[in-house]
């Protein structure tokens, strides 16, 4: 096993872990934190791909803004008894069967993807020649132009939703 | 790198360009204006000069197809986009009065409802998975805003909770299925998809079935597909009625608009295999909308199991698979429009101060206190029913002759054995009106938007129902392949 | 090199976990986190064939995910935050005013 497998094969164990927990701990605070540990393995494997750009908005959006917007929320609706109540609905079982299948059926027919169609223009060196931020700057704001102002909208819807659902005082 | 010529393509997205602009003037005008009929009028009128526009930019007979092909014009989209129009326009028709009533008459209320709308028509539009994706979004996020807006009362939270959550998940799934489509075709574009599964030769592959699933699935919850329906009941019972009808039309119609469009173009060569799927989702879809139905008192739920029942046959009409069935299931779906948003026209009426007006037995003897009305109603219910000669049958018979015309004749059968079955809940309401006794006064409150309203959608329900070809017409112009 | 099949395999499973988090946790904290696990998922699927495709499509859709995620945290959290306010509690079985 080369260098690079090895850490990939460290990314992929602790990523599987680190989700685990994510979704099992009691204290949702304790979730929020290990999936900011798991955000920022997320960032690294990128990183591996050569895509320094999306690491850095992982970290930033994600990490930075996201998650921390979870944690106003948990303290503001100040859960306190928690550690004593039941974790998983009534019919966890089922879900956990429905789970396994899943992973079943979805590694099986994943697992062996063997035809690959042309690759596009964008090596690994292209892309390292230009710096990635530079690359995607050139193909966002020609080719995908469109769906970039979309995203503008849905972020104004966000912010009339934030306002509108949240506020305190109506007239 | 040729960036400019991008910029000449603003004039193909006119209309929805318009309609952002009527919304952000709108979030503006709320600050300095206190009468919310102004807003209202803004918007209807807004509404209509992108009408005018779409109509204007309607001659290009060829599909245009702009912004590095992602954004599409063509008839398909030109009719998907009237349907939003109107059902716009009978929105803010009906939800005037209403939401003063409910005391969530807030302006942001009608640019939500356009942003809704410019979603819905990028999705109509959309020739690219992404812009498919992020139109879808925007409509959703409008529309989970829009249910939870009576923030006072605690089933219209409860609406926008099971409501988000539901569509944030099959996000997710949308999201995976695109991504596997896009890992194994090495695309997001519809017409290239299509393209690399042919040349690549991966009909087969179950891994492209697979990101196939994922794709039905994902639409299946947005148009409320059994089993992925479990959301709308609830979310139609506890949003405003207003925009409960808004919900049960422009999500729906813009979900097919975009099923018809992905099956069909992108995965044209493989309809066996979401035939395949497709066929048992519709039967369990008609099933579930028409047997549940039977069991409901509170109208609002009732409606929710009907619009169900009526994706299921919707449904039928893209199993057919030919340009003629995705015609059927267009002209279903404008018709639908009328019909829907009339019944609940008539449902806003009964509501009032302090009076819910929303149990089946609140419309007992409803006959002899409001005549007109109750008229209405059994237009309304009628049509829901398929009977002739309202436009409900002509959807109807078009979409089951479509069906059978491709082979799938028992597809029809079942499909008017649950109407049948459907009669009884819709006819229900019709026998309380004119055949009992009324419990206690009820006074309908009324308001000139929504007479005009209500006069609009009965007599197009009429109208489509006596003369049908020139809708029909209209949307066999549209669809040519 | 990594094969291209690990990336997806390992994007499978994580996207298994966030559903069976969403659909087995009670309170809706975690079921909200558990659809942004499933949307990072789908990140990382995507950046690793837009790598071995060597196209940019791939990671400019990763970019608009994460707009739209950040989008739908902040309406999401809205929404909890208006229903808490009448109702204080989040479990998802305490929830049922609408049922039928």
């Amino acid at each position: 096993m080369s260098t690079p497998q090895v850490l990939f094969a460290y990314f992929a164990v602790a990523m599987t872990i680190l989700s685990l927990l994510v979704v099992t701990r009691r204290n949702p605070v304790h979730s929020v934190l290990w999936m900011l540990v798991l955000f920022i393995h997320i960032a690294a494997l990128y990183l591996f791909l050569n895509a320094e750009f999306i690491a850095a908005i992982q970290i930033i959006i994600y990490a930075g803004a996201i998650l921390v917007l979870f944690l106003f929320v948990i303290m503001l609706l100040n859960l306190r008894k928690e550690e004593t109540e039941k974790r998983f609905q009534k019919q966890w079982l089922y879900s956990i069967a429905i789970s396994v299948l899943f992973v079943f059926f979805l590694v099986l027919i994943v697992g062996n993807i063997t035809v690959i169609p042309p690759p596009g223009p964008y090596t690994a060196d292209v892309i390292k020649s230009e710096g990635h931020i530079m690359t995607v700057g050139k193909v966002l704001y020609s080719e995908f132009l469109l769906p970039f102002e979309i995203a503008s909208l849905i972020l104004l819807v966000a912010i009339i939703g934030a306002v509108v659902l949240a506020k305190k005082r109506i007239e | 790198m040729n960036t400019a010529n991008y910029l000449v393509d603003i004039t193909m997205i006119m209309p929805e360009l318009t309609l952002i602009c009527v919304a952000l003037i709108l979030l503006l005008l709320d600050l300095v204006v206190k009468n919310k009929e102004v807003l209202a009028a803004v918007g209807i009128a807004g509404t209509l000069v992108a009408l005018y526009g779409t109509y204007k930019l309607f001659v290009f007979h060829a599909p245009q197809s702009v912004f590095a092909d992602m954004f599409v014009l063509d008839g398909y989209s030109n009719f998907f986009k009237l349907i939003f129009y109107l059902n716009i326009i009978l929105t803010i028709l009906i939800s005037l009065k209403y939401m003063t009533i409910e005391k969530a008459s807030f302006g942001e209320y009608y640019s939500l409802l356009i942003f809704a709308t410019t979603g819905m028509m990028i999705m109509a539009s959309a020739a690219d998975l992404i812009v498919l994706y992020l139109g879808l979004e925007l409509m959703a996020l409008s529309t989970y805003i829009l249910a939870g807006l009576m923030r006072k009362q605690l089933r219209s939270n409860e609406a926008a909770l099971k409501y988000f959550f539901l569509g944030a998940f099959s996000s997710a799934i949308l999201l995976y299925g695109i991504s596997m489509t896009y890992g194994l075709t090495g695309t997001t574009n519809l017409r290239e998809i299509a393209a690399a599964l042919q040349t690549l030769n991966i009909m087969e592959s179950p891994a492209v079935f697979l990101g196939l699933i994922f794709l039905i699935v994902a639409f299946g919850f947005k148009v409320a597909l059994a089993p992925f329906h479990m959301w709308a009941p609830d979310v139609y019972e506890g949003a405003p009625t207003s925009i409960t009808a808004f919900m049960s039309v422009g999500p729906k119609a813009a979900g097919f608009a975009v099923m018809g469009r992905v099956l069909f173009e992108a995965f044209g060569g493989m309809q066996m295999q979401w035939n395949s799927i497709l066929i048992p989702l519709a039967v369990i879809t008609m099933a579930v909308g028409s047997i549940i139905a039977l069991a409901q008192t509170n109208i609002k739920r009732m409606l929710a199991y009907s619009s169900i029942a009526h994706a299921g046959y919707m449904l039928l009409g893209i199993i057919a698979g030919t340009p003629e069935g995705l015609a059927s299931t267009a002209n279903y779906l404008m018709i639908y429009m009328f019909m829907n948003i009339g019944a609940f026209a008539i449902v806003i009426m009964l509501r009032r101060e302090g009076f819910q007006g929303e149990n089946l037995d609140d419309y007992m003897g409803l006959a002899k206190s409001h005549p007109l009305a109750s008229a209405l109603m059994l237009i309304f219910m009628f049509s829901l029913t398929g009977i002739p000669p309202t436009a409900g049958f002509i959807g109807k018979f078009y979409v089951f002759m479509e069906v059978i015309r491709s082979g799938y004749t028992y597809l029809a059968i079942i499909a008017v054995i649950f109407s049948v079955i459907s009669a009884f809940f819709y006819l229900r309401v019709v026998m309380y009106m004119y055949m009992k006794d009324p419990k206690e006064d009820v006074t309908l409150t009324t308001s000139s938007t929504l007479s005009i309203a209500l006069a609009i959608t009965a007599i197009m329900v009429l109208i489509l129902g006596i003369f049908p070809s020139f809708l029909l017409n209209l949307v066999r112009s549209s669809i040519p392949g | 090199m990594v094969p291209l099949s690990w990336y997806i395999v390992l994007s499978a499973l994580m996207f298994s976990i966030g559903v069976f988090g969403f659909l087995s946790r009670r309170n809706l904290i975690i079921i909200f986190i558990s659809i942004e696990l499933m949307l990072n998922s789908v990140n990382i699927s995507l950046v690793a064939f837009s790598h071995y495709l060597q196209s940019m499509r791939g990671q400019i859709l990763v970019f608009f995910v994460i707009t739209v995620a950040a989008a739908e945290a902040a309406i999401g959290l809205a929404i909890l935050i208006a229903f808490y306010r009448n109702n204080p509690t989040i479990k998802v079985d305490e929830i049922n005013l609408l049922k039928g």
